[in-house]
């Protein structure tokens, strides 16, 4: 269990000797309760004392970083079960399956998939983030040869070993020294040998209850049990998977596992989680693989990528990643709605991104192609932003003129919200030229208003 | 050291709602745990998904979701029959959308005029509502809970702004009724407390807390629905006790993701697939969110949504 400020406390020096940088040793230790510092940062703390506050100020559910370089991920540290408490702090890693049964040429064709499979979205840059080689064919030489594909073609996308046998899960890992794959496969009957596997080569481990193989199993008992033994051999880096296959089994242990983890500090499951979401039909493989993402799953292995897949696995991963405290933003520019002309109308806004979808969609169902300025207002919405002086009459007039929509428009007409009459007097003033039109005050009056304008 | 699986013990629970008639009602909600969390209570009823049609023509829907429906989408009698007896549903739900100042301007009688024929049409139950105009809303619902007096239908939205006269035109003629406010949990339980103490049975009700699509503020409702859920189920908060409303159909297919052609966006893939895959994960995540009854509009995206549900009971 985390220990509270005042227990942390009774464990420093109590000196006040700011060396730490704060000013009391009661501030230190309630900023190490909150895990906003680290227990470094005292020079005089005891060693029996730190050893404590380290075993309890460990992140419920270990940090690991998979892969290595610019595409390495990180994943763990989460602390919360409902993102409305605080924000989830790693996002999920999608990982592609590649099969070792698959000819040399499929096997490039899929990691070109990977490779080609980033797009841009709210001003984030999301991808397929790992491929998991799997063992399919049981066969050491063969698994060893597709890895040398990968390794080659891939060689700085992270990657999950698949391999139960000890022999296998060697000869790949060895093509893939300084880039922290995690081999994954260790069980009951292969624990040491995998164990020493992943020590020889620095790779973290993935370690599977024996109901992942159809056994009976023993679930979230067996594998903490295991995981226990695993680290009693030296491996600190442990991604865990049930065996849930099943949606319900799915969401029945992850949520047990989060629960334990942070509710219990139950170190046994405190590590991220893998799902293996692979399906015959990809659509619900989309589904399985939302599940992943919404309850608590730290890699989601796929077997298909294809791009309106990625597109909404990826959207809906940005989406409950966000921090509930931060409004989301958009780009602060002028947005074309439809193909609008030069005596299109324009239209401005703030950058809180609901304002701007909203905005944006029902000047698209108003079907009159429009100029939407959007203000950069630290992500607020309309009145909120205008209360706290974000979306003001001198802030609208310099966005206007710096923005350059002088040049594209040829009329001066700028539509304000309604919410924010009480500017057009204002801008106009500010704008010389302009003619400042008050619009709707809610966004669904938005295409009655273009209409009748239209018409 | 042992695992313990540590399950939780709720003190609260969602109504159970049963809506159409003899032998075809179906019933939502009536859960006392977390969505899909059979592993530590009960949850008796599976979500219901209702297709959605709509008095006039859907010439607004894009191509994609308009393709299923061709051929029988231009009249609600035919469609909402299609629905019950080729598609199979278990419920439909009819949007007066052509009541809407700004589309046809059909007036009420026009409303319950096709209210009525759809009715005399089909025997599974129907859900009715307005075109979220919400002053249009109140004469257009009134006439349209007369025609379906006794059928035992959900009757929506009830909005803060003109809840009074839907509310006893529900209570008169014995329907259910959804309550919708944006995005708020406080907004929806005062709306739900406003409702109840015009008398009309709390049990009667269902939470619309405002859906998003995918992509356009999906990660709001999710969290309000979380927390609207939480609180009926870990504080037994009796004003948010209702079974909560997904309109899916509605907000998906207006967005450019369902509607923007592989050719001017090669990198989204084909339309198709996207657009059902839109419909299909938004819908997956407010049922993970808490919502138990959904309104949908694509055949196929319901159609896995339904097998997961298999999956998750």
């Amino acid at each position: 269990m985390a220990l509270t400020g005042v227990e942390i406390f009774k464990l420093l020096p109590k000196t006040n000797c700011k060396k730490c940088g704060f000013p009391t040793c009661l501030a230190f230790a309630m900023k190490l309760a909150q895990r906003q510092a680290s227990i470094d940062l005292c020079p005089d703390v005891s060693e029996d004392a730190k050893q404590k506050l380290g075993e309890a100020s460990a992140p419920p559910v270990r940090p690991i970083t998979f892969g290595a370089g610019d595409k390495a991920v990180k994943m763990g540290e989460e602390t919360v079960l409902f993102r409305h408490d605080k924000r989830f702090v790693n996002p999920c890693a999608f990982a592609l399956e590649i099969k070792d049964t698959l000819s040399e040429a499929d096997i490039s064709s899929r990691i070109e998939e990977v490779l080609n499979s980033e797009i841009e979205r709210v001003g984030q840059r999301l991808r397929i983030d790992a491929v998991a080689l799997i063992n399919d064919s049981h066969d050491v030489g063969r698994f060893e040869a597709a890895a040398k594909i990968v390794a080659k073609k891939a060689c700085d996308v992270p990657v999950i070993i698949c391999a139960g046998n000890p022999g296998a899960a060697e000869a790949a890992v060895k093509l893939f020294v300084d880039k922290k794959p995690i081999i994954y496969g260790a069980n009951s009957e292969n624990a040491e040998a995998m164990a020493n596997i992943a020590k020889t080569y620095k790779a973290t481990l993935g370690v599977t209850a024996s109901s992942a193989f159809g056994g009976s199993g023993g679930g979230l008992d067996e594998l903490s049990t295991l995981t226990e033994k695993i680290k009693s051999l030296g491996i600190e880096d442990i991604v865990i998977d049930s065996g849930a296959r099943k949606a319900k089994e799915i969401i029945e242990d992850n949520t047990l596992i989060r629960r334990a983890a942070i509710k219990k500090n139950f170190k046994p499951l405190g590590y991220p989680v893998i799902t293996f979401a692979q399906r015959g039909d990809s659509l619900i493989e989309a589904l399985i693989g939302a599940i992943g993402v919404a309850k608590y799953s730290s890699i989601i292995v796929l077997s298909n990528i294809e791009k309106w897949k990625n597109l909404a696995l990826f959207t809906l991963r940005q989406n409950l990643y966000t921090d509930p405290q931060v409004p989301m933003q958009v780009e602060q520019k002028i947005y074309k709605i439809g193909e609008p002309m030069p005596d299109s109308p324009l239209l401005i806004t703030t950058n809180f991104s609901l304002t701007y979808f909203i905005v944006s969609g029902e000047i698209e169902n108003s079907k009159i192609p429009s100029y939407l300025a959007v203000m950069d207002c630290e992500g607020l919405s309309v009145l909120t932003a205008w209360a706290a002086g974000k979306f003001t009459a001198a802030k609208i007039a310099q966005f206007i003129k710096e923005s350059g929509v002088e040049n594209t428009i040829k009329h001066r007409e700028l539509i304000i919200p309604g919410y924010v009459a009480i500017l057009s007097g204002a801008i106009q003033d500010k704008l010389e030229g302009w003619k400042i039109t008050v619009g709707p005050r809610e966004a669904n009056g938005i295409p009655a208003f273009l209409r009748s304008r239209a018409a | 050291m042992a695992f313990t699986p540590p399950k939780e013990t709720y003190i609260g629970r969602v109504h159970a709602v049963t809506i159409g008639v003899g032998d075809k009602t179906v019933t939502f909600g009536g859960e006392n745990v977390l969505p899909f969390h059979t592993f530590e209570g009960i949850a008796p009823n599976r979500p219901v998904i209702a297709y959605e049609i709509q008095d006039i023509p859907p010439t607004d829907w894009p191509e994609n979701v308009q393709k299923p429906y061709e051929g029988v989408s231009n009249d609600p009698v035919t469609w909402a029959k299609f629905c019950q007896d080729v598609l199979k549903v278990k419920a439909i739900a009819l949007r007066l959308i052509g009541t809407h100042p700004d589309r046809e301007n059909r007036s009420h009688e026009d409303a319950a005029r096709t209210v009525r024929d759809v009715l005399s049409a089909i025997d599974i139950p129907l859900i009715i509502l307005g075109s979220n105009h919400t002053e249009k809303d109140a004469p257009v619902l009134v006439a349209a809970a007369e025609a379906a007096k006794d059928r035992n239908c959900i009757i929506g939205k009830a909005q803060e702004a003109n809840y009074k006269t839907i509310v006893a035109a529900a209570m008169a003629n014995n329907h259910k009724l959804i309550a919708m406010s944006e995005l708020d949990v406080n907004l929806s339980k005062q709306l739900n407390i406003l409702i109840t103490q015009m008398g009309f049975d709390r049990e009667r009700l269902i939470t619309d807390p405002m859906c998003s699509a995918l992509g356009y503020g999906l990660e709001y409702t999710y969290s309000v629905m979380e927390r609207i859920r939480l609180a009926a189920l870990t504080q037994n908060d009796i004003a948010m006790q209702p079974p909560m409303l997904g309109d899916i159909g509605m907000y998906v297919w207006k967005v450019k993701e369902t509607q923007a052609s592989e050719t001017d966006l090669p990198h989204w893939g084909p339309a198709e697939e996207r657009g059902m895959a839109w419909e299909a994960v938004t819908a997956m995540v407010l049922l993970l969110a808490g919502a138990e009854l959904l309104i949908m509009r694509h055949p196929k995206a319901v159609e896995v949504v339904e097998k997961v549900i298999e999956e998750l009971i």
